[in-house]
């Protein structure tokens, strides 16, 4: 097999696989951090019981997220290594200043709050899990910069005596444009998966007969919060999306013609719902259309013109194929896989869309003091959560897929991005040694969170003390 | 000064840190299943490192990150060619991390006696291959013109490499010895003290003929001081163990592994890898770097944020700074 190839399938599976994890703990970590809050500022017990069951569900998750981000850092290097020796001029910087700036203040200050409850007063200890939030955004902040960069490369130039792009304008990869619809779009995306998670298991031991009555009221309270925060979330990601289109029209029109399946241009042009055709969606069959809606998608207007994928690679052939200078240029197909960008870009808002109408469904079914009891919402529980994670990872598979086949937009083909003296063999020695181990970690996680999410809130958890010698005392916490 | 050498000065900052922090927690790791009689022995190990593990290991996070920003082609060259060692590293990291998070997550025997064979192992695989990998570097691996490593997994096996990966692995283990003598009480912390002399002996014979050896190799006059140094700590950290000074010991230990690894970056410069086939080939300070204006941005980060890291890492330690002992250790809460 072709080290490319592999390569890609490792990048692939790997992302996706830790991508999982980093919506859920932006997500639970601000929920965590509310619930915390309101207990130290009310001194209501329910709050507190609800900070250590989420917090232990947060920790869960936290702990993989980790675990997996390790093997983002290294593998630019260890498989792409022409890509790290074009870019890391721009792309390292981003990189290490989430170090410095993120994953410092992420992992201490989470040491600070799972071993601090009784050795910190309450609002520091409170303030210790708001500094881990604010530390997850700055993560996402900055290596969503350098994703950003890699749609749309600003703030370099291309210098021909050493073959690599140079940064000289570190504020414009900053404030990329891309950049400054995709952070919005992704953090509230993540505060959607964090609340869908949160009502979710809410939801799941509210209809659970076993559940304590006492408790019903508790986990109300985190139902009403999550479903809320859900729709505002789902609602600020529909208008971050909307801009996004946009934006990506603009820099990217190949990606929204590919999303679309959209040979030839169109104006006004109809957004397809559905569409049965052949598989690379070059004949079409049977849809169901919307007039006009893809243009006002792409371009804000009701009859904007939006171009089709064959006059788009007609242009990049002109434009790319005909650069002299640039090694690193391919001239091909410049076409990414279509069914994959369709069924990706479908899947993304679909799924997103129907997480949002079951969180108000809830919320409907649960005003006025109501409690949702029948059977059928223990099923609605268990798919909110599942419902944003597939979103979340169809949404990056449409936006790196549909980017093909380029690394770097208009810069650096994936091809040629590959380590050059990494074999067939070391990649696939990487991908299934992996592949089985994430695989086995999945079972884990699973396990552990249904086991913690069965037993539910902790009835009695013991509120920080600082009575006696601190030396005597047993640990708050231990592993 | 260059930029490019200060940054030479800052990576080699970064690891150790690294080495000096994540050290004693590789140590305490490996040490589990030496020191600890019973279940809430381990425990006590483990919750001496519990608050700080993760902060430790993200030092070696920036300083891949500050590579690649600073270096990218020393990043390229040396990620690419020493595939498997790191992908070793990788999976010896991830099952570790979740060792730690994980095994006290359910109240089952036979759950934690799994995760306690991944943390020993887990934390024994990086304090070796880090040792070898840092030797590797240090001596010089076969890259061509266009600066790509063209060796196999055999060549970076080699005997003064191996050498170096025994001594890192050695003296992480004295260094948690170090680590849990002053950060317990009871029974756990005096076999901890008497071991520590005991592998800091052993620890004293492979760091003298690693360092001896590298100096031999491609020392200069600043890694031949700084290696004395750092063997003068290591004894006079023998001689504080020894003496039960528990806390000097500890200090000395620090001392002497930052010494030791700011001595190997010393040989190394002006290179950041040389090239065992063509000199001429060697990545240097100057040829792998990235341009002025990101050395310039980054270095403005570094100076506004290091300072503050080292803050609030600083305080971690104190807030944790008391000793645990078994009574400390609460009834299982899952």
């Amino acid at each position: 097999m072709d080290p490319l190839d592999l390569a890609r399938w490792q990048f692939g599976i790997i992302t996706v696989y830790h991508f999982l994890f980093v919506p859920i703990t932006i997500g639970l970590s601000a929920l965590v951090a509310v619930c915390e809050t309101l207990w130290v500022r009310r001194g209501h017990e329910h709050w507190l019981r609800l900070t250590k069951f989420f917090g232990k569900l947060f920790l869960v998750n936290f702990a993989l997220g980790v675990a997996t981000g390790i093997v983002q850092e290294f593998q630019f290097g260890m498989n792409w290594s022409a890509y790290s020796r074009f870019v890391g001029d721009i792309f390292g910087a981003p990189l290490a200043i989430e170090g410095l700036l993120a994953f410092f203040l992420e992992s201490t200050f989470l040491g600070l709050w799972i071993f601090g409850w009784d050795r910190l007063p309450r609002a520091v200890h409170a303030g210790c899990i708001w500094v881990v939030h604010v530390g997850t955004l700055l993560s996402a902040y900055f290596i969503l910069a350098a994703n950003s960069w890699m749609q749309h490369p600003v703030g370099y130039s291309y210098n021909p005596r050493t073959g690599r792009a140079e940064l000289n304008d570190f504020a414009a990869v900053l404030f990329n444009k891309v950049q400054l619809v995709t952070f919005p779009h992704t953090v509230l995306a993540a505060y959607l998966t964090g609340a869908a998670f949160m009502l979710g298991v809410a939801l799941w031991l509210t209809v659970r007969r076993t559940t304590p009555a006492e408790d019903l009221p508790m986990y109300r309270t985190a139902i009403r919060l999550s479903s809320v925060v859900l729709l505002v979330a789902g609602l600020g990601v529909a208008v971050s999306g909307d801009v996004s289109g946009k934006v990506m029209t603009e820099v990217q029109p190949m990606k929204m013609a590919a999303a679309e399946a959209l040979y030839h241009s169109e104006q006004p042009a109809s957004f397809s719902i559905l569409t049965i055709g052949s598989l690379d969606g070059s004949q079409e069959k049977w849809s169901v259309k919307l007039p006009g809606v893809l243009s006002f998608l792409a371009t804000g207007t009701w009859d904007g013109r939006v171009e089709g994928i064959d006059e788009l690679r007609a242009q990049y052939q002109q434009t790319y194929g005909a650069d002299p200078g640039a090694a690193y240029y391919s001239a091909g197909g410049y076409t990414p896989v279509i069914p994959v960008t369709y069924w990706s870009f479908r899947l993304m808002i679909g799924l997103g869309l129907v997480a949002a109408a079951l969180a108000a469904l809830v919320l409907w079914r649960t005003r006025r003091g109501g409690v949702p009891v029948s059977r059928g919402w223990a099923w609605v529980g268990i798919a909110l959560p599942l419902l944003p994670l597939g979103a979340n990872s169809f949404g990056w598979l449409f936006t790196e897929m549909g980017r093909q086949p380029w690394s770097v937009f208009g810069l650096m083909t994936t091809a040629s991005a590959v380590s050059p003296g990494v074999g067939a063999g070391e990649v696939l020695t990487s991908l299934v040694t992996l592949t089985l181990l994430y695989g086995v970690l999945a079972i884990v996680e699973i396990g552990l969170t249904l086991k913690i999410v069965r037993a539910g809130a902790d009835p009695a958890p013991v509120a920080p003390t600082d009575e006696g010698d601190p030396r005597d005392r047993p640990l708050a916490y231990a592993y | 000064m260059e930029l490019t050498t200060v940054w030479f000065g800052l990576i080699a900052v970064l690891w150790i840190g690294y080495f000096c922090l994540e050290g004693f927690d590789f140590g305490v790791g490996m040490l589990l299943p030496v020191l600890a009689r019973n279940d809430t022995e381990r425990r006590v190990m483990i919750n001496t490192v519990g608050p700080v593990w993760d902060g430790n290991e993200v030092w070696v996070l920036v300083a891949g990150g500050a590579t690649f920003a600073a270096f990218p082609e020393w990043y390229a060259t040396l990620f690419s060619g020493f595939y498997l060692p790191l992908l070793l590293i990788l999976l010896a990291l991830i099952v570790r991390n979740l060792g730690f998070e994980y095994r006290s997550k359910r109240d089952d025997d036979d759950w934690r006696r799994r995760w306690d064979v991944l943390l020993v192992v887990g934390s024994f695989v990086p304090a070796l291959l880090w040792g070898v990998a840092f030797a590797n570097i240090v001596r010089g691996v076969p890259i061509d013109a266009d600066k790509e490593f063209t060796g196999n997994l055999f060549t970076l096996l080699n005997p003064y490499a191996l050498l170096g990966g025994v001594t890192t692995t050695l003296l992480f283990l004295t260094h948690g010895a170090n680590f849990l003598s002053l950060k317990t009480d009871g029974e756990i912390r005096h076999r901890a003290g008497e071991l520590s002399v005991r592998l800091g002996a052993a620890a004293a014979v492979a760091a003298v003929a690693f360092l001896a050896w590298t100096q031999a190799l491609t020392g200069s006059v600043a890694s031949a001081v700084l290696f004395l140094v750092a063997a003068a700590a290591l004894v006079a950290g023998l001689v504080a163990a020894r003496l039960g000074r528990e806390g000097w010991a500890f200090v000395a230990t620090m001392l002497t592994i930052g010494l030791a690894v700011a001595g190997l970056f010393a040989a190394l410069f002006p290179d950041v890898m040389p090239s065992s086939t063509n000199p001429a080939w060697s990545l240097t300070t100057t040829n792998a770097s990235a341009t002025d204006y990101t050395l310039t941005v980054m270095t403005w980060v570094a100076a506004v944020f290091t300072p503050l890291v080292l803050l609030y890492q600083g305080w971690t330690y104190w807030v944790f700074r008391q000793r645990i002992a078994t009574h400390h250790i609460p009834v299982p809460v899952g």
